[in-house]
Order: structure tokens, then C-alpha cells, then sequence
């Protein structure tokens, strides 16, 4: 995009999220051309492992995307949720759990986001409604979801059927490089895929996208023109929820199969940092997902095929690691700005 | 009726655009409006006056439909009208500027104006339209504002301009403005009434709230006067004087100028120096003989978000001498202020404070020194709410004999202290173990003052001392730092108010941009050189 004193390029350089060609924006393309640089090599030397990698990491930043995407929904409206991790894995269990007494996967998807919801639900409740302080909210929904569903995990329970399995996408799944590990996937990846646009344009350019920046940025200022700002809140958190829920139903459905105790393992958490990371616009959690996704997949990997003679440990730490390096040096490009009302709670005069 | 003879902008111009008839308004047993009535018409600008808490706030509020009236009726457009909320009054034409602006900061103008009302073409903002409705509303009311600029990079005026493109946006009729000046330099103000001038052009009728009488003699058609929430005045300013105003907001003559010029004879700075010569860092008083007490070279600071705000600043005061920093707010005179009295970090440069160096001193370090402290947020940094008044009187010093021994806390000494002060400085509360919240604003100031003026001090940072209180209290805060000068002390007073900075200083020196611009003298200098300098206008420019 050029700049021109014209009324378009204006125009998104002072949409939230939008802006000129900032440092950290030349950062990132730099580091996006020499990635695509290297997995071409690396696709030139040993096709088929350079392929399950990035399958891998196309697979790991599904969840982390849709826990992302959750994430940013309620920060931009002015809410914290860090019952991400608790959304997943109680979305997970009632995925599994009704796909496997009713046969059917999709039923079971249904049930994993009604729980995302609800559980959407019970945060808005305690955080909106309440007015609860929003780290203690969504822990309760944390401890919850592990509370309950190991109490009622049923260890000889199974699926019953195989999980969802990849759909060719005709001739673009013979593309090179690519074509496997985003042209050759299961639904829900597709899904996944198609939310993160959509909510980015809805998010940037609709009406929906500015009230809720709005009430995230000067909730007071939104009242004043007539936005219902508890309300909106409400929507939000609960539908993002649904987001999480998806991300429930994706873990037990089509990446794993199964369902084992605390089995979101943490990633409720990361999809925090790849929000803040990305931005939160999905479009940068995407990126930032994919590229904590290589990690873990490159970690699989490393630890299948015995490259380096290292211990499975340590070569397991390599995503957290990463992540610490990671976000540490995004401190150094400068820190995002919050949303400015992020963690007050909002009272009606 | 007589009045379509003159009418020429429309047929159905109501005769009163908004009104409110015997409107009472009790909180508990406070009464905030006490039959109070008030009527706006056509292309008229209404002026509300009065100090805080005279119930000017509260009646804005009934009539915009935030509070309900107890007894009392709201008319708009000529209707009697019953609003359960702000958007009864807005859907009526009403439209409020307020004084804390209701903008969302990272967002562009044009979508500051439109939101909540957007139009959109299958729920996509339509930002082509938007965009030009916006410009047509700028253009037709001559308020030139950037439509795709974020709001958070306008400087005060044109963010206020947003903020009136915004209630005109929603076609409002009538605009209560509240304080709309507080934040502006004299020619934002002089712009800002020229504008609304302009909208009375087009029919708009507007509601003024201010307590600054000058503004009220030059822009109002009507004037209203409150006080303990009663109407004491209505009139118009033809037919009254700025004195006259005065001594019906506050009920009894004030003098805020008076001894300026004229009780010199007490102490060494207010004599006047009719010798003055106006050169930039010669004190024009006789403090020029007096030691430098605070002395700053090339000091920088930055702001919280990391930008330099304090740029290579270099000041002196002198013992017995006021220097008052003028400066429209935001150009690093809080800053300035937090580096001197070791709240923040400076990035560069040197601060001493009667010959010793205070650069990177700690607060207690900068106290124990001799420097009394006005903060500017008395809530945040004055005072500690929960705290008894007695215990907020020894803040700065508890730690001392004779308020501390061992390590033990002496109650019999700080509560005696605090009556001291609660007593020399005139501090109305009920006992001295009340909660300092429990004040009201003027008397939280008469604490603070009291309390920092109970030590010996050489040197006085006050930061805003008159914010928000009434005229009595200022009057009095006032008298206590011109006697303090007259004592010998050194005072650095900054302030947004620049009647507050002409009516103290024996010097001023006008801050821009982190820098001192000018230093000028209050008694040539006029409000508008200085009000140009406020602006940015190089000293050159200005003339002498």
C-alpha cells in the first residue's frame, strides 16, 4: 500500500489495529520472507519431513488461533479472560463425550461449542454482571473445568469411530511445499481458517468491529452515544466462548481423537501470548499461532526421528522456550498498548 | 404569534429551545437545585456561573436527562418533556460537550463522530459516507478539523471540535457545553467562542457552564448566576460588570488582585520594580540579589509513554521570588515538576536545590532538603483518602521527631499538630480523625497547604493549587503563598490557569514543548503575548 494524501490510505492508517509500516511490521515481514526462504530449502532437502512439520505446526495453531481469536474478543470489549485453558478442556470433554455416546462428530462439535458458551456465559456473568475481578473470574472457570472433568473422565470410554479425518481440496492440495499441510486438512481446520478472516474484517471494518473497540477503549464515551455497554459485553464474551469451545472440539475431535485428563495442557494460556503477540487482530495471531505451532511441531519431530542425540526433555521445553525468547523481544520493539479500559469493570451510573 | 415576524430560518423554530421550570434536585439531605429556572431561546448562548458546587453541574444533568429532577419541569422545543436518559435528551436535539472529553482515543475522527450512528451498507461501516457527512458538518459550521487523523494526536481544541461536530453530528439544536474552556490557551478560547458564535448564526442555542467571568462578559447573551443552588441572578452583560458577578457567585465582595502590586512593603519580592528591565533570566524584582535557592540546567524527563517531555530545561528561582510556569497543559509541566521533586526519573541534567544536588533524588531525600510539595492531583499524590485527616497533616514527615520515637508512632503529638494546621489554615472538618475524603475539595487543598507549609521550607513546588476549589479557598491559598514569598521563600508555582500564574508571579516563564520559551514580565506583559507564546509562537513573533 502507498501512501497517498488520498482519503483511502488515511483512512486505515488510523483504524485501530491498522497503521502505517511500523518497525515492528517490517520485523515481521523480514522474518516472514526469510522463514518462507528456509522451508523451501528445507522442502528442496527432505520433502516428506519438511511436509509433517509443517502439517504439525499447521495443526498445533488451529487451537491456538481459535483460543486467540477468544482472547481478543473479550480484550478489545475491555475483558480479560484467562479461562481459556478451563474453556478448552470442558469443551473438549463434552465434545468427546457426546460424540462418542451419540455416534456423531458433529454432535459432538455442537456440544463442545454450547459448552464454550455457556461458559462464555458464566465469565460475562461474574465479570460484567458481577463485576468480579476478571483474574479471579476466569481462574474459577480454570479450576472448574479441571475439577470437573476429572472427576467425571471415564477411563474406558473411547471415540468409537475415527476422528475427523483430512479433506483433499482438489488440486490445491498438490501444490507444492503447502499443499499437504493447508490444502489437505480436516474440517474444523478449514473452519478455523475461514473465522480468522471473516473476524478480521468484522472486527476492523464493521459496525460490530468499532462499538466494540469502543467500549474496550472509553466504555463511558460509547454510553454517551447510546451503545449499551454491559450488554454488548455480554455478547461478546459469551460468543467469544464459542470460539474456545470450537478450540475444545477441535482438540479431542480431529487433532487427538481422544480425551485425557487436562489435555489443553497449557496451550489456553499461549493462545494468550499469540493474542498479545498478534496483536489482537486474527490475522497476527494466525502468524503468531503458525510460528508457535512450528515450534511444537518441529519438537515432535525432532523427538520422532532421534536427530540429535538430546534428551526427549529437553527437546519437549523447545516451544516454551521459544515463547520466553519470543515475547521478551517483543517487549523490545515496543509493547502494544491495551485496550485502555482493559480489566475495569463498567457500572451504569 | 409576533415571533414568525422575524423568523427566517424555518417555520418550525420553537420559541424556547430548552427550558427547565422550578427544577429541584436533592441528594440525601443535600439540595443541589432549589427551584431554579432557566430558559434558552433560539441563536442565544445562555451562560450558567457560579463556583463549584453551586449547582451548575447538577442542573446540566437534569435538563440532558442524566438525573431526574425531584419537582420541576424540563421543556425541549417548546414541549414538556419527561428523560429516563441522556438519549431522550439527545433524540430531542440536545447535545452536551463535555469537559471530560467522550472520545475513544485510537480511534480516527470521523469515526469518533459516527459512532453510535453510523452508516453502514450491510453492517460494514460506510466510510465513504461517513467521511462526507462528516466534512460537510465541518465545512457548513466552520469547524476544520482532520476527519481520518486518530484523536489521541489532535492537540485539546481540536479534539473539542470533534467532540461539537459530534452532539451537531446527531442534529442537535442546543449544545450544553460544560467548562468548555478549562483546557484551552486563551486564543483556543477565543476560537472556541467564535465558533459557537458562529452556530448561534445557524440557530443553535447554547448552554455555557463556566466560572470564568471574562468569558462570560465577552460570549454570553443571557447570564445566569448560581449559588448553594439557587438562582441568584439572572441578567445580562450589558447590564452588569465582572465585580458585580463576582460578588453575587461568591455572595460577598472577593479581591483577588489586590495586594499584587501594592502591599510590597512587607517582604523583598512584591516590591515593585518599576526599573524592570524585561531580560530573559534577570529576576525583575529585587530577588535578584537573593541566592538561587532552585537551580535547573538542562534537565530532561520523559513522559510515561517514553517521549521526551522535558527537554533540556534550564530555571532559576530565586529566594522571595514566585517564578510562575505558564503553559498549556500537556507540555511537560507535570513532568517537570515529578523530575524536580523526585517522582520521576530524569533522563539528563542537573537539579539543585540551595546549593546542593538533588539530581535522582529520592522524594524524602528532596522533602528533608526543604522543599514543600503542592502536588497537582491532590487525591492521587496529596493526600491518602482512608487516612485521618490527623495522619495526612504528618505525611511528609511522620517519620521525625517529634511525630516518631523508636520507631513508635506518636499519637498525642500529630493529633495536636493537626489541630495546629486544622486551625491556622482554616480547614473545615468536623474532628481531626476523620477520613481526609470526607473533605471537600477546597479544604483537602487548605490540608495540604497546611501541611507543607508547617516545616521550615526554602523552596514551595506548587503544582495546580487552586484546581477546582472555590474562590474563598483560593483567595486564601492564595494570601498564604504570597506571604510565604514575603518570608523569603523560593516558589515555583505552575499552573493551567493563566490568570492564576499573572495574578502570583514576579516572573513568568512559558513552557512549550519542554521547554521554557520566554520568561516574561506579568506586569507588561499582556495575556495575549503570553497566550501566543502558550501556543508556540517563537518570543520574536510576539514583540515586546
Amino acid at each position: 500500500m502507498t501512501v497517498t494524501d488520498g482519503a483511502g490510505a488515511a483512512t486505515a492508517s488510523a483504524d485501530a489495529g491498522i497503521r502505517g509500516w511500523s518497525p515492528q511490521r517490517m520485523w515481521s515481514v523480514a522474518g516472514a520472507v526469510v522463514l518462507v526462504a528456509l522451508v523451501w530449502g528445507f522442502y528442496a532437502w527432505d520433502g516428506a519431513q519438511t511436509t509433517a512439520v509443517l502439517g504439525g505446526t499447521v495443526r498445533a495453531a488451529t487451537l491456538l488461533v481459535l483460543g486467540a481469536m477468544c482472547g481478543m474478543i473479550g480484550e478489545r470489549s475491555g475483558i480479560v479472560n484467562i479461562g481459556i485453558e478451563g474453556q478448552f478442556l470442558m469443551s473438549a470433554f463434552t465434545a468427546f463425550t457426546v460424540a462418542s455416546m451419540s455416534g456423531s462428530l458433529f454432535l459432538g462439535v455442537v456440544a463442545g461449542v454450547s459448552t464454550g458458551l455457556a461458559m462464555g456465559w458464566m465469565l460475562a456473568a461474574m465479570s460484567v454482571g458481577l463485576r468480579t475481578d476478571q483474574i479471579i473470574a476466569g481462574t474459577v472457570l480454570n479450576i472448574a473445568a479441571l475439577g470437573l472433568t476429572s472427576f467425571f473422565y471415564d477411563r474406558g470410554r473411547s471415540l468409537g469411530q475415527p476422528k475427523y479425518q483430512s479433506i483433499e481440496l482438489g488440486p490445491l492440495a498438490d501444490l507444492p511445499v503447502v499443499g499437504t499441510a493447508l490444502f489437505n486438512r480436516p474440517p474444523l481446520t478449514y473452519l478455523a481458517l475461514v473465522l480468522v478472516v471473516v473476524l478480521h474484517v468484522l472486527l476492523l471494518r464493521s459496525v460490530w468491529g468499532m462499538r466494540t473497540t469502543a467500549i474496550g477503549e472509553h466504555p463511558g464515551a460509547a454510553a454517551t452515544v447510546g451503545i449499551d455497554v454491559i450488554r454488548l459485553r455480554y455478547w461478546n464474551v459469551t460468543l467469544a466462548g464459542g470460539l474456545a469451545g470450537l478450540g475444545g472440539a477441535y482438540l479431542a475431535l480431529e487433532s487427538v481423537g481422544t480425551f485425557t485428563r487436562a489435555m489443553s495442557g497449557g496451550r489456553g494460556f499461549l493462545a494468550l501470548a499469540v493474542m498479545i503477540f498478534g496483536r489482537r487482530t486474527p490475522l497476527g495471531a494466525y502468524a503468531a499461532a503458525l510460528f508457535f505451532g512450528f515450534t511444537t511441531a518441529l519438537q515432535g519431530q525432532f523427538q520422532l526421528n532421534d536427530t540429535f542425540d538430546i534428551p526427549a526433555q529437553f527437546v519437549g521445553m523447545l516451544p516454551f522456550v521459544v515463547t520466553i525468547i519470543v515475547v521478551a523481544a517483543a517487549g523490545l520493539f515496543g509493547r502494544m498498548r491495551d485496550p485502555a479500559a482493559l480489566g475495569q469493570p463498567y457500572e451504569v451510573r | 404569534m409576533a415571533a414568525a415576524a422575524e423568523t427566517v430560518v424555518s417555520q418550525a423554530e420553537p420559541e424556547v429551545l430548552l427550558a427547565g421550570h422550578g427544577i429541584t434536585k436533592r441528594f440525601g439531605p443535600v439540595v443541589a437545585n432549589d427551584d431554579v429556572s432557566v430558559e434558552l431561546r433560539p441563536g442565544r448562548i445562555l451562560a450558567l456561573l457560579g463556583e463549584n458546587g453551586a449547582g451548575k453541574s447538577t442542573l446540566v444533568n437534569v435538563l440532558f436527562g442524566l438525573h431526574r429532577p425531584d419537582a420541576g419541569q424540563v421543556v425541549i422545543a417548546d414541549e414538556n418533556v419527561e428523560l429516563s436518559s441522556p438519549h431522550d435528551a439527545i433524540a430531542r436535539g440536545v447535545g452536551m460537550v463535555h469537559q471530560h472529553f467522550q472520545l475513544v482515543p485510537p480511534m480516527s475522527v470521523v469515526r469518533n463522530i459516527v459512532l453510535g450512528a453510523e452508516p453502514r451498507k450491510l453492517g460494514m461501516i460506510d466510510v465513504t459516507q461517513a467521511r462526507r457527512r462528516v466534512l460537510e458538518l465541518a465545512d457548513r459550521f466552520g469547524l476544520g478539523v482532520d476527519p481520518d487523523a486518530a484523536v489521541e494526536d489532535l492537540p485539546v481544541g481540536a479534539q473539542q471540535r470533534v467532540e461539537i461536530l459530534k452532539a451537531l453530528y446527531r442534529d442537535a439544536r442546543v449544545l450544553i457545553a460544560d467548562e468548555p474552556t478549562a483546557v484551552l490557551t486563551p486564543q483556543e478560547t477565543d476560537h472556541l467562542l467564535d465558533v459557537l458564535r458562529g452556530l448561534t448564526d445557524q440557530g443553535v442555542g447554547i448552554v455555557f457552564i463556566t466560572h470564568k467571568l471574562r468569558e462570560v462578559m465577552a460570549a454570553a447573551d443571557d447570564i445566569v448566576v448560581l449559588r448553594e443552588g439557587k438562582v441568584v441572578g439572572t441578567t445580562t452583560p450589558d447590564q452588569t460588570s465582572e465585580a458585580a458577578l463576582a460578588e453575587l457567585m461568591v455572595g460577598r465582595a472577593v479581591d483577588l488582585h489586590g495586594d499584587r502590586f501594592e502591599s510590597g512593603a512587607t517582604g523583598v519580592g512584591s516590591a515593585v520594580s518599576t526599573t524592570a528591565v524585561p531580560d530573559d533570566d534577570t529576576p525583575i524584582t529585587e530577588a535578584a540579589e537573593q541566592p538561587v535557592v532552585l537551580d535547573i540546567a538542562g534537565l530532561c524527563a520523559d513522559d510515561d509513554r517514553g517521549q521526551r517531555a522535558v527537554d533540556e530545561l534550564s530555571l532559576a528561582v530565586r529566594a522571595g521570588e514566585i517564578v510562575g510556569v505558564a503553559g498549556v497543559e500537556g507540555n511537560g509541566q507535570r513532568e517537570l515538576v515529578e523530575a524536580i521533586t523526585g517522582l520521576r526519573h530524569a533522563t539528563a541534567g542537573t537539579v539543585s536545590i540551595s546549593e546542593r544536588d538533588a539530581s535522582g533524588a529520592r522524594p524524602r531525600q528532596v522533602t528533608v532538603i526543604g522543599v514543600g510539595h503542592i502536588p497537582e492531583d491532590r487525591a492521587k499524590h496529596g493526600l491518602i483518602g482512608s487516612y485521618s485527616v490527623a495522619d495526612n497533616s504528618v505525611l511528609n514527615r511522620y517519620f521525625k521527631r517529634p511525630f516518631a520515637a523508636g520507631g513508635m508512632l506518636r499519637r498525642d503529638r500529630i493529633d495536636s499538630h493537626a489541630r495546629d494546621v486544622v486551625a491556622t489554615f482554616d480547614v473545615r472538618t468536623p474532628d481531626v480523625e476523620s477520613p481526609a475524603d470526607s473533605l471537600s475539595g477546597g479544604n483537602k487543598q487548605k490540608l495540604i497547604v497546611g501541611r507543607e507549609f508547617s516545616d521550615e521550607i526554602d523552596l514551595l513546588i506548587a503544582a495546580q493549587p487552586t484546581r477546582g476549589i472555590d474562590i474563598g479557598a483560593i483567595e486564601f491559598i492564595w494570601r498564604r503563598i504570597r506571604e510565604r514569598r514575603d518570608e523569603g521563600t523560593a516558589v515555583l508555582l505552575v499552573s493551567a490557569e493563566l490568570d492564576e500564574v499573572l495574578a502570583l508571579s514576579d516572573r513568568v516563564a512559558v513552557m512549550y514543548e519542554g521547554r521554557i520559551v520566554a520568561t516574561v514580565n506579568p506586569r507588561t506583559a499582556t495575556r495575549e503575548e503570553i497566550g501566543l507564546l502558550m501556543a508556540g509562537a517563537a518570543p520574536a513573533e510576539v514583540g515586546n
